[in-house]
């Protein structure tokens, strides 16, 4: 059952510096409406897995790994190799994170990042095939958050597209009954690059990448997530209010610049 | 100054009802200029005052309002009541009538759980639950008669204007009636039937509650009980 | 019962869908409230072969008391698939995608309810999907925003739903559970009409922008539509009983 969710106790005065600023056009920490926070990503910093990327977006500190791992299909997509992705939303990351079963936010953070890399077909899933309806690749996405400082599900879109670009899958092949590592490694095929675009509505304003500040004043909160070709693979509104068509619109148009230039830095970062 | 809507007629939520410079009332917000039902009810219109009255919903507790409640819980000075709100209401013990500094043992034998008790609403604000209170005259445990429990919506017209059809239900009926805002009514008469009348009727104001010429119907139904009875009893005589 | 298969095509040479749909017509839509006892207030709504039932209580005590927020009423809302409603029998406990559509649908109904005015209480939201055809967190919308109303709980405006989706690379409205299995997007979209306001927003698949302002276009004109279905049933419940008892009065002609 999902239930309005407690407000932390934010101080009106700090809310209410935030709307001000915001409907002159400015933001508290003097970014522009339209602009992202620093952006920094690493990868490859988990030697056990088969890929792995850290992104810092302002103080907001997401890392992904990626297993993958020899298993079966599902039995109606015998000659499909699985994808799972998984978000953990870890007490540590936040003082408003309780320990236990996912939260209803963090099962929305999983279902919207595995949205962009499924419905993009980010990952050629007919490739994980080893051996039609018996034996594929199964790719683990876990992303974990760290610290929350606002936009997770931004983060965790990047952290999650810079660690599929990084990671290396085994080759496989089956001898007699059996599955053997052929030796060697190739790079995991990507054949799109979903990148997710969150915005922020505070009083009439439309914001992107909102911190934990704005979070906690905002209205509503879209996000769009668009592929290398500039379509739109998933979208989700959130937050107890909506939006108009005319800023679905514009937001929209937005994001598809705003995209491609979070595109850039991420595959720049996974060549490293 | 526009009426959209029809005045005595059903609208719904977000139905526009007038436009331009009128007065807001009751369930209706307004944008701009315009003005909107918020709930499912019948429009009214007080001069320059557009209000919608309720046809459902359940009872929002007033300071003054006279409430039947059931005892649900006895706590160290005082009881939980259920007056049929969102929110359990308290009696202190301190506001009914008796000897002072009461023990949990005569808690207990002033009102028990499930009894029921005529009190009045003598606090109720954002932050807590209502206060009530049963000292007063007519206020107490209800011990003997009837007890109807209807929507709260509809206490308004079984009140009707001025105090006229519950004033026309305490003389055709012949019984005593004690109508709580919270929609429990409370009906004493002189004999069983008296009183299984007045439950119909007060059955048929809920029913029926906003038709046109129900004072009438209702004292024609009455009315015709009345004579079923008289023909009954000579055939029992 | 065997799982249907693939169907060869979406669209036929005629240009309908394998209902015999236009790519912008409705699927035929039923909707009833106030048919339930014990809930404030219910709804029923087939949509397709949707078939859902929602009941709402509240506003009620908060309980646990933790739960309660002191300025206004907290909505809890619980979309729940019936075990038998899908082809392929669903576990009755809670699954993720459940969990998620909880919460979006909540989200649509948060803007239009008065929540100010209950501090402290609660407002559930039961929302059983008993036979599920695509669309169904849409028209648990509908039928929830009639089954608020019919509880008497104060509210700004019924809010519509429906879903667009991409099918043979044509946008279509209202999508059926075998048309966004294998189609190509799906949209579904809420709205509060007299706002103008979207508050629930979902998209999967692949849409170019231009796409996505035609499925948009197409899914809020669909909404109004819907919406209008929504009073309609709404007032027709209400004044029934008025009717019934004027009707009475009239004379008897006397032949």
């Amino acid at each position: 059952m999902s239930a309005t969710p407690q407000l932390p106790p934010v101080a009106k005065l700090e809310q209410k510096t935030v709307v001000d600023l915001v409907t002159k056009g400015k933001r508290i920490d003097e970014r522009g409406l339209e602009s992202y926070r620093p952006i920094q990503i690493q990868v490859g910093l988990i030697e056990k897995a088969n890929g792995s990327a850290q992104v810092f977006l302002g103080k907001s500190k997401v890392l992904a790994g990626i297993k993958i791992e020899t298993g079966e299909p599902f039995p109606d997509t015998p000659e499909e190799g699985v994808l799972t992705v998984n978000a953990e939303l870890v007490p540590l990351a936040s003082p408003s994170f309780e320990m236990g079963p996912p939260s209803e936010a963090a099962i929305e953070l999983s279902r919207v990042v595995d949205r962009g890399i499924r419905e993009s077909k980010a990952i050629d899933l007919k490739s994980l095939v080893i051996q039609k309806g018996k034996k594929v690749q199964v790719v683990y996405v876990d992303v974990y958050v760290l610290d929350h400082d606002g936009n997770l599900i931004d983060a965790a879109s990047m952290a999650a597209l810079a660690a599929l670009a990084n990671s290396k899958v085994a080759k496989m092949e089956v001898k007699g009954d059996e599955l053997v590592a052929k030796g060697g490694h190739h790079q995991l095929p990507l054949n799109n690059h979903p990148v997710a675009v969150t915005f922020a509505k505070i009083d009439k304003t439309i914001v992107v990448d909102p911190s934990l500040e704005e979070e906690q004043v905002m209205s509503a909160r879209l996000t769009v997530t668009i592929d290398k070709n500039g379509h739109l693979c998933a979208m989700q509104k959130g937050g107890l209010y909506g939006f108009t068509p005319d800023e679905l619109k514009k937001a929209v148009n937005l994001a598809v610049a705003k995209a491609a230039e979070n595109r850039a830095k991420i595959m720049a970062a996974a060549k490293g | 100054m526009v009426l959209v809507a029809e005045p005595k007629q059903v609208v719904a939520p977000g139905e526009l009802l007038a436009e331009g410079d009128h007065l807001l009332g009751d369930n209706a917000y307004k944008i701009g200029t315009q003005i909107f039902s918020a709930c499912i009810g019948i429009l009214e219109v007080d001069g320059n005052r557009v209000f919608v009255v309720p046809l459902k919903g359940g009872y929002f507790p007033r300071a003054g309002d006279l409430v039947g409640g059931r005892i649900v819980d006895i706590g160290l000075s005082g009881w939980s009541v259920d007056i049929r709100a969102p929110y359990e209401a308290m009696l202190p013990a301190s506001e009914t009538p008796g000897p002072r500094g009461p023990r949990r043992r005569d808690l207990s034998s002033s009102f028990d759980v499930g009894d029921m008790v005529l009190a009045e609403v003598l606090d109720f604000d954002r932050t807590r639950d209502p206060l009530l209170t049963a000292k007063g005259p007519g206020l107490g445990k209800v011990s003997t008669g009837r007890v109807v429990e209807i929507s709260a919506a509809k206490i308004p017209r079984l009140i009707g204007r001025k105090g006229s059809m519950i004033s026309m239900l305490k003389q055709e009926t012949r019984c005593q009636i004690t109508v709580g805002q919270n929609g429990v009514v409370l009906v004493w008469g002189k004999s069983p039937e008296d009183e299984r009348v007045a439950v119909e009727a007060i059955y048929m104001v809920e029913r029926e509650a906003h038709t046109r010429g129900l004072t009438d119907r209702i004292r024609e139904m009455i009315s015709k009980s009345r004579m079923v009875e008289q023909v009954a009893g000579t055939q029992t005589a | 019962m065997p799982e249907p298969k693939q169907p060869e095509k979406l669209i036929d040479e005629k240009g309908l869908r394998i209902d015999g749909r236009r790519l912008d017509q409705l699927r035929p839509l039923k909707l009833e409230v106030g048919l339930l006892d014990k809930a404030d207030g219910s709804a029923y709504i087939e949509q397709g072969k949707n078939k859902i039932l929602v009941a709402v209580y509240g506003p009620r005590e908060a309980h646990p008391k933790h739960i309660a927020m002191p300025e206004r009423a907290v909505i809890r809302c619980r979309y729940h698939m019936a075990p038998f409603s899908v082809d392929e029998r669903k576990s009755p406990a809670p699954s993720r995608r459940e969990m998620e559509l909880s919460k979006v649908i909540r989200e649509s109904l948060e803007p239009v309810v008065l929540t100010d005015l209950y501090p402290r209480t609660t407002i559930d939201v039961f929302i059983e999907v008993l036979q599920s055809d695509g669309g169904s967190r849409c028209a648990g919308i509908t039928a929830a925003s009639l089954a608020l109303a019919d509880a008497g709980i104060p509210m700004k405006e019924l809010v519509a739903a429906c879903a667009v989706g991409k099918i043979q690379g044509k946008m279509a409205l209202d999508l059926s559970d075998a048309e966004d299995k294998y189609g190509d997007a799906d949209l579904p979209v809420a709205l509060v009409p007299n706002m103008g306001l979207v508050t629930l927003l979902q998209m999967d698949g692949n849409l170019t922008t231009a796409e996505f302002e035609q499925g948009l276009s197409m899914a809020m004109e669909a909404c109004k539509t819907i919406h209008t279905m929504q009073r309609e049933t709404l007032k027709k419940k209400y004044a029934t009983i008025k009717d019934a008892v004027e009707e009475r009065e009239e004379p008897e002609i006397v032949a």
